[in-house]
């Protein structure tokens, strides 16, 4: 019985992970219809700038965490400005054909500045090891994320539903031209939800580079991974991300655990029958 | 209201048909018949269901209950293209062209389609010189030759909705439903069009939803007044123009 | 005949003239295969090098028939590839070494794959459909990765061995025969696809791509159409497999991975889509570029070929070929226009 539950903790702190690092690529779908590929290569960097954070500056864990959200932020909002604004209007095939190339090119480019090899990094030790909680062994470093990931989920959602700028977010993922013409700055507020959900997903590169490894074939692996929960989940919805980021995380690491021979296997088989069944995803609005 | 002849010639036919879009009820029994060779207009003002009608007759959409005959045959559960077959042929209120394809190859693709010559044979298009002669008179006669080679989309807006209307005739229908076929012409490019209609055969019946009441009143035999989902009247074009019921349904109480 | 009757004549003659000429073979497309035999000729070239384009643009050509011609975009294109590159292993390694005769085979096993892909991808479109083809190609990349029983798993299926075409020529070291047979059935298989888009049924195409319910309202097939579309293109994507296998004398789960579904995805939006030979400009640009930067500098050559993607997308949306052909047109315009051209395709 605790072993049961011990897997399905696992799996919703990978679930969570997931959801951090999908988050972005879901508010960007939804609001734009931008489909934003690259977001996992800002994952890898988020990682990447923990390593360096911490390693060549010697910065603590628990600091690096917000610098890395504001690097990353910085950086998705650069490469909005620069590139992105330019193919809004484009089809989705277009957009996607873009985004991996430039996951190609930040393959190499973090393979140039930090390596090909596996980065590591250094946990302080209140987070590693691990903990009896009601019962059961559960590894402290998985506790961590799942309680950073149930706080940014209730941030997000509280920030979108109740506070003026999340007001103004769903205006313009409703319908941008609307939401301009009653005077919404519709540009700043795209640049300012584009900062925050490449943040986010730095962020959670920087989370997971431990758990799942942080090299640069990083966004080639996972790249997948957050296609299936921003299409599953349906794009545009916070609830539908984090519920689907669950479900994949769960799934995957049950079926990894218990049926070894078809692990990812499962995922792929529940992610086509769901897009089959429902095309805009579980929770997601008929456009 | 049902004001109804039941004609055993009917060419088309609806019977109780039931619409509805979730709780919204768009028809609450709908009964309506056309008889063959007919020019027959539904006139109504905007959310009457004329359009819906159509689409439900097509096949298009389903209704929740209620039978559609085509020449005294079910047809209810006919897929879209069965009825095409059959002979019963729609256009669109916004022009559904083929923008990869000029005016040429769209009527050469309908009449390759209505042939069913087109999944035969791996010899090229050339080789169908009936149906592609069949196609340039097709656009001949309705002034459309010289623009055959160019971009359809780049044809005048007048032109594109003429070739929407090729499109369909160019399957020899026994029923032609134009939806709003002068929508965005000019006066004198509606009549140009309704004139070329006027020249096809006496046995194809033309069902037209129109807004133009001049059109409506020169070109058809009996007009058909929706609305609300209902069949007001139907009764000949003078009858219509006259009746204080069909000034109520426009202009409100 | 009155003068309407003569001037009908005329138009109906200069539209059958019209089709015609679409249909016919120009100087530069025989030139381009004329070219690509004539460099077995050429001192030092690398014939293995050669014969992967072939394979590659015979790969990208299959899924230009269903993004280009039918605008369908697919992200697990490799599964019918790897189809056929296994359906070829599994015959060379248990006695059905004739190689022509185990491609119609691998091409007809790829075909029953694609179409009952094609039936059930029907309903689905944009990003969901990228996401099925995407999901399809790694459920099928798993089980054949996993079932090392039966396919070796990464280590590959062993002992597959080919007899010599037509019993003379032998696949040799050099890659000799490779380039010859690999060129030969690119070609054979490029002239059907051609016949196919010249076709009605290319027609038929093209017109749902741009305008389905059009379609429907002509009467056509739509939904069974897709199935077609899909059952040719995995074909064609089965026989490039194929000849890889064939060629190589080995077959692994790469050919079904997702970096080869992105790969051909690369590769023909750099040649162009809608184009036929856009497959394989895109082959030639794609393969010569990494075998020149991966022995400059084999970390980076993600970064070239990333920029390139970028550059194109941003700048030749169109692909490398038709950009090249509208830069012609403009300096002399040529009469017919490919009609999968007019409007960008994908």
């Amino acid at each position: 019985m605790s072993s049961i539950l011990t897997v399905l903790f696992n799996g919703i702190a990978y679930g969570f992970l997931l959801f951090i690092m999908s988050v972005g690529l879901s508010v960007t779908l939804g609001m734009m219809n931008f489909v934003n590929l690259a977001q996992a290569s800002f994952s890898m960097f988020g990682g990447y700038v923990m390593v360096t954070a911490m390693q060549s500056f010697g910065v603590p864990f628990l600091a690096s965490l917000p610098i890395v959200f504001i690097v990353i932020g910085a950086l998705s909002i650069v490469v909005e400005r620069l590139i992105f604004r330019h193919f809004y209007n484009t089809d989705d095939l277009t957009q996607v054909l873009l985004t991996i190339g430039l996951v190609f090119m930040s393959i190499a480019i973090a393979t140039y500045f930090w390596g090909g090899t596996y980065q590591r990094i250094d946990m302080p030790s209140w987070l590693t090891g691990q903990r009896a909680v009601l019962g059961l062994t559960l590894e402290t470093y998985r506790i961590f994320l799942i309680a950073i990931g149930a706080a940014m989920a209730i941030i997000l959602v509280l920030g979108l539903e109740r506070t003026q700028l999340g007001a103004m977010v769903r205006a313009c993922v409703d319908n941008r031209r609307v939401a301009g013409a009653c005077g919404l700055n519709t540009d700043l507020i795209f640049a300012l939800t584009f900062a925050i959900g490449g943040g986010l997903a730095g962020l959670g590169g920087a989370l997971s580079a431990n758990l799942l490894g942080l090299d640069p074939n990083f966004p080639l692996r996972y790249l997948v991974y957050l296609l299936i929960i921003v299409s599953v989940g349906g794009m545009g919805t916070i609830s539908g991300t984090l519920i689907a980021g669950l479900a994949l995380g769960i799934a995957d690491v049950m079926g990894k655990y218990y049926f070894p021979q078809f692990g990812g296997f499962v995922i792929y088989v529940l992610t086509v029958a769901c897009m089959l069944w429902r095309p805009h995803g579980l929770l997601g609005r008929q456009t | 209201m049902n004001d109804m002849v039941l004609e055993t010639r009917a060419i088309l036919e609806t019977r109780d048909l039931h619409m509805a879009f979730g709780g919204l009820v768009i028809f609450d029994c709908m009964n309506f018949a056309l008889r063959r060779g007919e020019r027959h207009a539904i006139i109504g003002p905007n959310g009457a269901g004329k359009t819906t009608f159509v689409s439900l007759v097509t096949g298009l959409l389903k209704p929740k209950s209620g039978n559609v005959f085509l020449d005294g045959r079910i047809i209810t559960n006919d897929t879209p293209q069965q009825r095409v077959k059959a002979g019963m042929v729609r256009t669109f209120q916004i022009n559904s062209l083929f923008k990869a394809l000029n005016p040429l190859e769209s009527v050469v693709l309908a009449l390759l389609e209505r042939d069913n010559k087109a999944r035969l044979s791996l010899r090229s298009v050339s080789a169908e010189t009936e149906l592609i002669d069949e196609a340039m008179a097709l656009l001949t006669q309705f002034d459309l030759a010289r623009d055959a080679y160019g971009l359809t989309e780049a044809l005048p807006y007048g032109k594109q909705r003429l070739l929407e209307i090729v499109l369909a005739v160019a399957l020899r229908p026994k029923l032609l439903l134009l939806d709003e076929p002068a929508a965005g012409l000019s006066t004198q490019q509606g009549h140009e069009v309704f004139s070329q209609l006027a020249h096809l055969s006496k046995d194809t019946a033309i069902l037209f939803i129109e807004h133009d009441m001049n059109l409506v009143f020169r070109y058809a035999d009996v007009v058909s007044v929706f609305a609300a989902g209902a069949l007001v009247m139907q009764d000949t074009p003078e009858n219509v123009r006259k009746s204080p019921r069909v000034r109520e349904v426009y202009l409100g109480n | 005949m009155s003068a309407l009757e003569r001037l009908t004549s005329d138009h109906a003659k200069a539209a059958t003239g019209y089709f015609a000429l679409l249909a016919r073979w120009n100087i530069w497309e025989v030139l381009f295969w004329l070219a690509l035999a004539g460099m077995y000729f050429v001192p030092n070239v690398d014939l293995v090098l050669m014969s992967q384009i072939f394979i590659w643009g015979l790969f990208a050509m299959s899924l230009d028939i269903l993004l280009g011609y039918r605008g369908i975009p697919s992200l697990g294109h490799a599964a019918f590839f790897g189809v056929g590159a296994y359906v070829a292993g599994y015959c060379g390694k248990f006695g059905w070494t004739e190689p022509i005769s185990a491609l119609v085979l691998a091409m007809a096993i790829a075909a029953i794959v694609g179409w009952l892909t094609g039936k059930l991808v029907q309903r689905v479109t944009g990003v969901g459909l990228l996401m099925v083809t995407l999901g399809l190609n790694l459920i099928l990349y798993d089980l054949v990765h996993r079932s090392t029983d039966l396919t070796g798993g990464d280590d590959g299926l062993q002992g597959v061995t080919i007899a010599p075409v037509f019993g003379l020529f032998r696949f040799d070291i050099f890659g000799r025969t490779a380039f010859w047979y690999a060129l030969i059935m690119a070609f054979l298989l490029f002239a059907v696809a051609r016949a196919v888009v010249k076709s009605p049924f290319g027609l038929a195409l093209l017109g749902a791509r741009e305008n389905p319910r059009r379609m429907i309202m002509l009467g056509a097939p739509v939904e069974g159409d897709v199935s077609r579309a899909f059952a040719l293109g995995a074909a064609l994507a089965g026989a490039a497999g194929a000849l890889l296998t064939q060629t190589t004398q080995f077959v692994s789960p790469n050919t079904l991975s997702f970096q080869r579904s992105a790969d051909v995805l690369v590769i023909l939006i750099i040649g162009g889509t809608g184009r036929l030979y856009g497959g394989f400009v895109g082959a030639l640009v794609f393969l010569i570029l990494r075998d020149w930067l991966a022995a400059i500098s084999p970390v980076y050559w993600y970064f070239w070929i990333g920029l390139l993607l970028v550059i194109v997308v941003s700048f030749f949306r169109k692909g490398l070929l038709p950009s090249v052909e509208a830069l012609i047109n403009r300096w002399k315009p040529s009469k017919a226009e490919e009609p999968s051209q007019r409007v960008p395709p994908a």
